[in-house]
């Protein structure tokens, strides 16, 4: 009898030999192998997943050099080995997740239409359109969703803006130019399960009038674009987008700031990618000049089940104004790496400590950089911080895309300051002055004080730089690079004035 | 007047109606919806520091410098990117917003030269003077980091240079070369630090897409972009403005001087035919005003092989007056005559003409728009009745479709060519019918939805067509047809075109034309809301050149696109004056203002005024004139500032009769190839050396103003007041307002321009009691002649044909950098662009006559032969050829034949069949002609005094 595994064709699961396993299980045994998305277990991956009798059972970390041995133990029959992991479900780490955006993801074959209906696919636009546009706005506006990309703003308020701007054409614009330091969600779920994506955007066309999506995808991600693009021939197929509204996935050419809004639609539109000042919103003028809402991998994934059980239920996950879910992103320094999606609320320190396990090379943790390389340095003092926009923004802090990078006591929070400096100098745009010209000037400020030269006028030069930048910018990267920069300063000083930390040790 | 500084608004005025009403640093200020904060500011009387916006510009939002803090919203929005809202409470000098401004100028200052003594903008400076507003006074970062201090300038382009080192990266030439230019030539370079501007693909400026039109110079607010002259002679101290003395656009211009010298032309903002905006030649080629070549003293000579002879003023005129009266003595009153110049001003021209009309009694006057838009007089006299366009310039922002026949607008009309150029970038839609493929039909963001590349000399039978279309598919605007035009004359018309030897189908035989591309242009103009018609040259220098402008005047008609903004049919005029040349009665058979001579009432308000006895007679065009002199009985003339040598058809009919007069005086700024065959030289001023106006496309009188006295001691109206004193008149004119008081005062038309209406701002005429502001569009409430008037226009195929011996048709144009028979444009470093003409030619005729590209080939016709080097293009299409004729070493006009139109023979330019063929060098006729130049332009050495 043919046996059915699952094995993940996620990157990351690639990354680790996935394609060998699966290569190898075929040859030796009688099985149909289904590649998946992750589960986002990382340091479990490639995970192998066997259809037995009791559901499910996970083997994993699957290496080659381990199928004899898996197989000699039975694993197509739920066998006992050292690798067993059980039930997948029941894995503390996914046990102890609210998973709503990915709750296919790892579980389904991300280019089978017919999987994702039985899992609930579809679900969602069938509801926008027995409500019609304007229900639909309102709903997505009542569920309290914010916008995942990092600036958190209210996704039914950018939509209806949008249906009310006056416009020849109106697009939605997915954006998935994922460059945050530590995050792999966005990634995850368009390997893992691209309907949902697709599901978002025409609910969201549906809802504004749009007729047109695109999605800019990082050129970083080749299995993410490959499985997107299949996925969207597979809709066109299945009717589900067509000539009302369809969808095109655009790579872009490597540039962090296209990650930026503004940026990513004059990238899309062909030019080079540069800030746009604000106003116009891209809701009245956005892509081609026309009425765009511009949103998040996640932010249009979470869509679909909002719709489909309702905008009382998602707020009632999450704590103060983040409302619902979060995929948060485990990565760095951090014994459990991986995907923890779960209600607003839960603390900083949960998550490094009890859900992370703490650092991968057991040393202990000094700082955590939540939010990619413009997210504030937190120390292990803050841990008590709920993950929760307002209580972040408060310790002047962001949570960003959900990214969380862990680093243990080795870190010089000085290079770090520099490390900030220097990828706004590497990645800026160059159209506005304090981050052009400001981010050159704080890596030779920072270098300076790691020489020792006048520490102290120079420290407080550059708080006047970051006062510049921080206020000055035109986008949220040369914005927002002061967080990294100060939040280094302020809660570790002492790795800025090396002479006086060498004296104290 | 001291150095003008147009106030700068920082962003565009909103086009919004719906007032606005906020308060800035506690001061209340109304203004329309979507005006920026900056520029509701600058309303209120407050600047706010700004570096990357400017008024001619889309908000940008880079630099940072112009930040602000609105009550109620978070952050420090730039002020040049964000609209008011009613009830907005700005400040613009909070202590965080001084502190980021600071910051951000500290930084700037870190990658800048700091030599506020010893930069070229010393004192002048847009970034200096901001840097002192914000108030830094210390760059903590010092200068040692990395920077772009010794960055290379780029001095290739003759006019400007660029250092790099200055540059703040503002983006403002960038943004000036797309928003204002509309070329697309400058770019930002690389990314984040690593951010420079760009010509081309990092080319040189010179070798670039470049067009030097000076945008980005002026919209440089560092210097980092400057004038060679400012480098060179230093920073202006006062301004006067002016009109440049180029094309047909008239742009208004601030000469920028130092005394009597002239530092820099700089285009201003308050013109309104350029708004703001210049191309090379008005800008930068100004030069030859100093040009060595210059003739600064009257010359004279018994005959035209004899050496010139410099003399006195007195000496000169009084020749002048002293053989025109001889010859009139013994030849009779009509043997003398005057040629009008289209560069000179409306007193000057006009005082030439009654230097005929009342002096010589006779109205032997003629001008050089004879020869290029003296169809367009005519036909749309005949059609609308007034002799001139319909529109001004602003209305290219209303139209949605336009069609360009026999122009190319970013050659020829530069600056208005970027307004064309900005209009279909916003969506408007062109049809291009032009032989050749001009640049506009396809250029950086901007496609001809369709080209009609026909053959020369088929305009009347294409037009034609295009009229056979609307009418047969039922495109004809009814119920502007019955209410404005004449309801037979549109039925004769509308069945001749509707024939079917009319089609699209039969013309596409004769115009090579795809019939497809005819109905599909024709339903385009005629579906458009706004349809508007610009021509130029190709429309009227043929031998049916007034049958084409009815032609087109018929399609505006037919289709209701007459009399509103958006529409119209929009000769662009070639010369700086020719419009005003013609109002001022320059044509032989017309008083000022389009008056036939033979009108007593007319002749009357003239009698009266100069107290003579008028001949009702109309009298010589220039076509006349030269044969008259050939069969002797017309024998002396004046010709001011035109070369009728180079610019007129068969070079060696005109030099035939000229070397048959007596008594040829020139008067002009150069030894010009008229003056090979002239006895007297008058040396003339250039237009910085004289008040007067000049008229240019759009009707607009546009003053012109005196920056320095005439280098030869008189102004041209001087010197044909001279003549006329000479000649017994009692003229006693002490400025050119008082010529105009007299148009003024004997032109209906011109009623009511004085020149204190016009210091006021510029007008166009009419100008009189029912529109004491001028009038900008024409027709608005029914046709100058009362109905609109339909014409039919009869195809009939020019006698110039090609046949064995002569296979190709060469057509004629300009191009950008050179200006007509290049006088002046020659002797400015304009020539680094077009030192010579060149012959296009396709691959295919290339090719059959084994000639490749730089070759010099011999360029033949009927009337005679030239060489010239090839240049093949597929441009041009198979049988065409091209060239320009502004250089006289090559005298194209030598090859042009002289057939002409039949109603005022405006010489038909444009069509002449030739052979082209390999060649070693330069025709005999060359040859000859350098060597009688040479010989007649020896001056005798003054003998010491």
């Amino acid at each position: 009898m043919t046996t059915r595994v699952y094995i993940p064709r996620d990157a990351a699961a690639l990354a680790l030999g996935a394609d060998a396993v699966a290569g190898l299980l075929r040859q030796a045994a009688d099985v149909e192998v289904v590649r998946t998305g992750s589960r986002g277990l990382l340091w479990l991956e490639p995970m192998v997943e066997v259809v037995t009798a009791e559901g499910r059972i996970a083997y994993g970390p699957v290496t080659v050099a381990d199928i004899s041995g898996l197989l000699a133990a039975g694993m197509l029959m739920g066998g006992a080995h050292k690798l067993r992991l059980g039930r997948p479900e029941e894995l503390p780490y996914l046990a102890k997740q609210t998973r709503l955006t990915f709750e296919r993801c790892g579980i389904v074959d991300p280019l089978s239409l017919d999987d994702y209906r039985a899992h609930g696919g579809l679900r969602g636009i069938a509801r926008a359109r027995e409500i019609g546009p304007a229900a639909t706005i309102e709903l997505v506006t009542q569920s309290g969703l914010r916008g995942r990309g990092g600036a958190g703003f209210p996704t039914g308020i950018k939509w209806k803006t949008a249906a009310d701007a006056k416009g020849e054409r109106k697009f939605i614009v997915c954006n998935a130019d994922e460059g945050d330091s530590g995050t792999f969600a966005d990634r995850m779920l368009m390997e893992g399960d691209p309907f949902v994506l697709i599901e978002g955007m025409a609910i969201a066309g549906f809802a504004v009038g749009a007729g047109n999506g695109y999605v800019y995808t990082r050129s970083e991600y080749p299995h993410a674009i490959a499985t997107f693009n299949a996925a969207l021939d597979v809709a066109r197929r299945d009717g589900l987008l067509g000539p009302d509204f369809d969808i095109e996935q655009r790579v872009g050419a490597g540039a962090y700031v296209c990650g930026e809004e503004t940026s990513l639609l004059d990238s899309l539109e062909g030019k080079r990618g540069q800030v746009r000042a604000k106003p116009p919103l891209p809701a009245h003028k956005g892509l081609f000049g026309m009425p765009t809402v511009i949103n998040n991998v996640v932010s249009l994934a979470s869509v679909p089940i909002i719709l489909d059980r309702g905008a009382e239920f998602y707020r009632e996950i999450g704590m103060g104004r983040s409302r619902g879910t979060m995929p948060i992103q485990l990565a760095g320094n951090i014994r459990y790496g991986g995907l923890f999606e779960c209600g607003f609320g839960v603390t900083l320190g949960e998550l490094v400590n009890d859900i992370g396990g703490g650092t991968r090379s057991g040393r202990p943790v000094r700082a955590v950089q939540v939010g990619g390389p413009l997210g504030a340095y937190f120390p292990p003092a803050l841990f008590d911080t709920p993950f929760d926009y307002e209580a972040f923004a408060a310790r002047d802090g962001l949570i960003g895309h959900g990214g969380i990078v862990v680093f243990d006591d080795t870190v010089d929070l000085a290079k770090q300051a520099r490390f900030a400096m220097e990828f706004c100098a590497e990645e800026s745009c160059g159209k506005c002055t304090p981050c052009r010209i400001g981010s050159v000037r704080g890596m030779e400020v920072i270098d300076r004080i790691a020489a020792g030269e006048r520490v102290e006028a120079n420290l407080d030069l550059l708080r006047d730089l970051c006062h510049t930048m921080k206020f000055g910018s035109l986008c949220a990267l040369g914005g927002f690079i002061p967080y990294p920069v100060m939040s280094a300063l302020e809660h570790f000083p002492e790795d800025f004035r090396p002479a006086r930390r060498e004296a104290a040790e | 007047m001291p150095l003008i500084q147009e106030l700068d608004y920082g962003t565009p005025e909103s086009s919004a109606t719906e007032p606005v009403t906020l308060t800035i640093d506690g001061q209340e200020v109304t203004v329309p919806a979507g005006t920026s904060i900056m520029r509701a500011a600058v309303e209120a009387g407050i600047r706010i520091p700004k570096l990357c916006a400017t008024d001619s510009l889309e908000a940008f939002g880079s630099c940072r410098v112009c930040l602000c803090e609105i009550e109620g919203r978070a952050g420090t929005p730039a002020s040049c990117t964000t609209p008011v809202a009613p009830g907005m409470k700005v400040s613009t000098t909070g202590e965080r917003v001084r502190r980021v401004r600071r910051g951000v100028m500290e930084l700037y200052l870190t990658d800048h030269p700091l030599d506020g003594f010893t930069s070229p903008v010393a004192g002048h400076s847009e970034f200096q003077e901001m840097a002192g507003l914000i108030g830094v006074r210390e760059v903590r970062y010092g200068q040692e980091g990395v920077n772009h201090l010794h960055a290379e300038i780029d001095a290739s382009n003759p006019y400007f240079q660029f250092d790099p080192a200055r540059c703040i990266v503002c983006s403002r030439c960038v943004r000036a070369c797309e928003e204002t230019q509309n070329t697309f030539a400058l770019t930002i370079e690389g990314r984040g630090f690593a951010s420079k501007v760009a010509a081309g693909a990092g080319e040189p400026f010179l070798a670039s897409e470049c067009v030097s039109c000076g945008a980005c110079v002026q919209a440089c607010p560092t210097g980092s972009l400057l004038e060679k002259t400012v480098l060179e002679l230093g920073q202006p101290e006062h301004s006067v403005i002016t009109t440049c003395a180029y094309c047909g656009v008239g742009c208004n211009f601030k000469a920028e001087m130092q005394g009597d010298t002239v530092v820099r032309m700089v285009p201003w903002k308050d013109g309104k035919a350029n708004h703001g905006h210049s191309c090379v030649k008005g800008r930068f080629a100004w030069g030859y005003a100093n040009h060595q070549d210059r003739i600064l003293n009257p010359m004279m000579r018994d005959k035209i092989s004899d050496p010139w002879r410099e003399v006195s003023w007195e000496e000169a005129i009084g020749r002048v007056a002293s053989e025109f009266k001889r010859i009139q003595a013994t030849a009779g009153k009509n043997s003398i005559g005057v040629i009008t110049s289209s560069r000179c001003t409306d007193e000057e021209t006009y005082l030439v003409q009654k230097l005929a009309r009342q002096g010589f009694g006779n109205n032997n006057t003629d001008t050089c728009a004879r020869v290029c838009h003296s169809p367009t007089g005519y036909g749309l006299k005949t059609t609308f009745g007034t002799s001139a366009g319909t529109q001004d310039f602003d209305s290219v922002e209303q139209a949605d479709v336009m069609m360009v026949i026999g122009a190319n607008p970013t050659d020829g009309h530069p600056v208005f060519a970027s307004r064309m150029k900005k209009r279909l970038r916003q969506g408007a839609r062109l049809i291009v019918i032009d032989p050749r493929r001009i640049d506009l039909v396809r250029m950086p963001h901007i496609e001809a939805s369709h080209h009609l590349p026909l053959r020369p000399g088929t305009n009347v039978a294409v037009l034609t067509s295009l009229a056979h279309v609307i009418v047969t598919e039922g495109l004809v605007n009814e119920a502007f047809v019955r209410e404005r035009c004449d309801a037979e004359a549109f039925a004769d018309w509308a069945s001749f075109v509707a024939e079917a030897r009319n089609s699209p189908e039969e013309v596409a035989k004769v115009s090579g034309v795809p019939a497809e591309t005819i109905r599909g242009a024709a339903r385009l103009y005629a579906g458009a809301r706004n349809g508007a018609i610009y021509y130029g040259l190709g429309v009227t220098e043929h031998s049916q050149g007034s049958t084409a402008v009815m032609a087109l005047a018929n399609l505006a008609m037919a289709t209701g696109n007459i009399g509103r903004p958006g529409v119209g049919v929009n000769p662009l005029r070639g010369q700086n004056n020719v419009q005003g040349s013609c109002d001022m009665g320059s044509f032989p058979h017309e008083l000022p203002g389009y008056r036939h001579i033979s009108e007593p009432a007319v002749r009357a308000i003239y009698e009266r005024e100069w107290g003579v006895t008028l001949d009702a007679e109309p009298g010589l065009r220039i076509p006349n004139m030269i044969d008259a002199a050939l069969d002797g009985s017309f024998r002396g003339i004046y010709i001011q500032g035109e070369d009728i040598v180079q610019s007129d058809p068969d070079t060696r009919h005109i030099t035939a009769g000229l070397a048959a007069m007596e008594c040829v005086v020139v008067h002009d700024l150069f030894l010009n190839e008229t003056a090979n065959y002239a006895h007297v030289f008058l040396p003339g001023s250039t237009f910085l050396e004289k008040d007067g106006t000049f008229i240019n496309a759009e009707r607009r009188i546009n003053l012109v103003r005196k920056v320095m006295a005439p280098r030869a001691g008189m102004a041209d109206w001087e010197v044909t007041q001279a003549i006329a004193r000479a000649l017994g008149l009692d003229w006693n004119y002490t400025h050119p307002s008082q010529i105009m008081d007299e148009i003024a005062r004997t032109t209906p038309t011109f009623a009511g321009v004085t020149y204190d209406k016009l210091a006021q701002g510029s007008v166009q005429w009419p100008c009189n009691d029912t529109a004491p502001e001028g009038t900008p569009i024409m027709h608005m409430n029914g046709f100058v002649r009362g109905k609109g008037n339909f014409v039919v226009t009869e195809y009939v195929p020019t006698d110039e044909k090609v046949g064995p011996r002569f296979p190709l048709l060469l057509t004629t144009g300009r191009i950008l950098s050179q200006y007509n028979v290049g006088a002046q444009t020659r002797r400015t470093p304009n020539v680094v662009w077009h030192h010579e003409d060149v012959l296009e030619i396709h691959p295919h005729d290339a090719e059959e006559r084994g000639v490749r590209d730089s070759d010099l080939v011999r360029l033949a016709s009927r009337s005679g032969e030239t060489t010239l080097r090839a240049r093949i293009t597929e441009r041009v299409a198979p049988g065409v050829v091209y060239t320009t004729f502004h250089h006289p070493a090559t005298q194209a006009n030598v090859v042009t034949s002289d057939y002409s139109d039949w109603a005022t023979n405006c010489p038909e330019y444009k069509v002449t069949a030739v052979q082209v063929s390999p060649s070693n060098g330069p025709s005999e006729w060359q040859e000859e002609y350098r060597e009688l130049t040479q010989r007649s332009r020896r001056i005798e050495a003054v003998p010491a005094k």
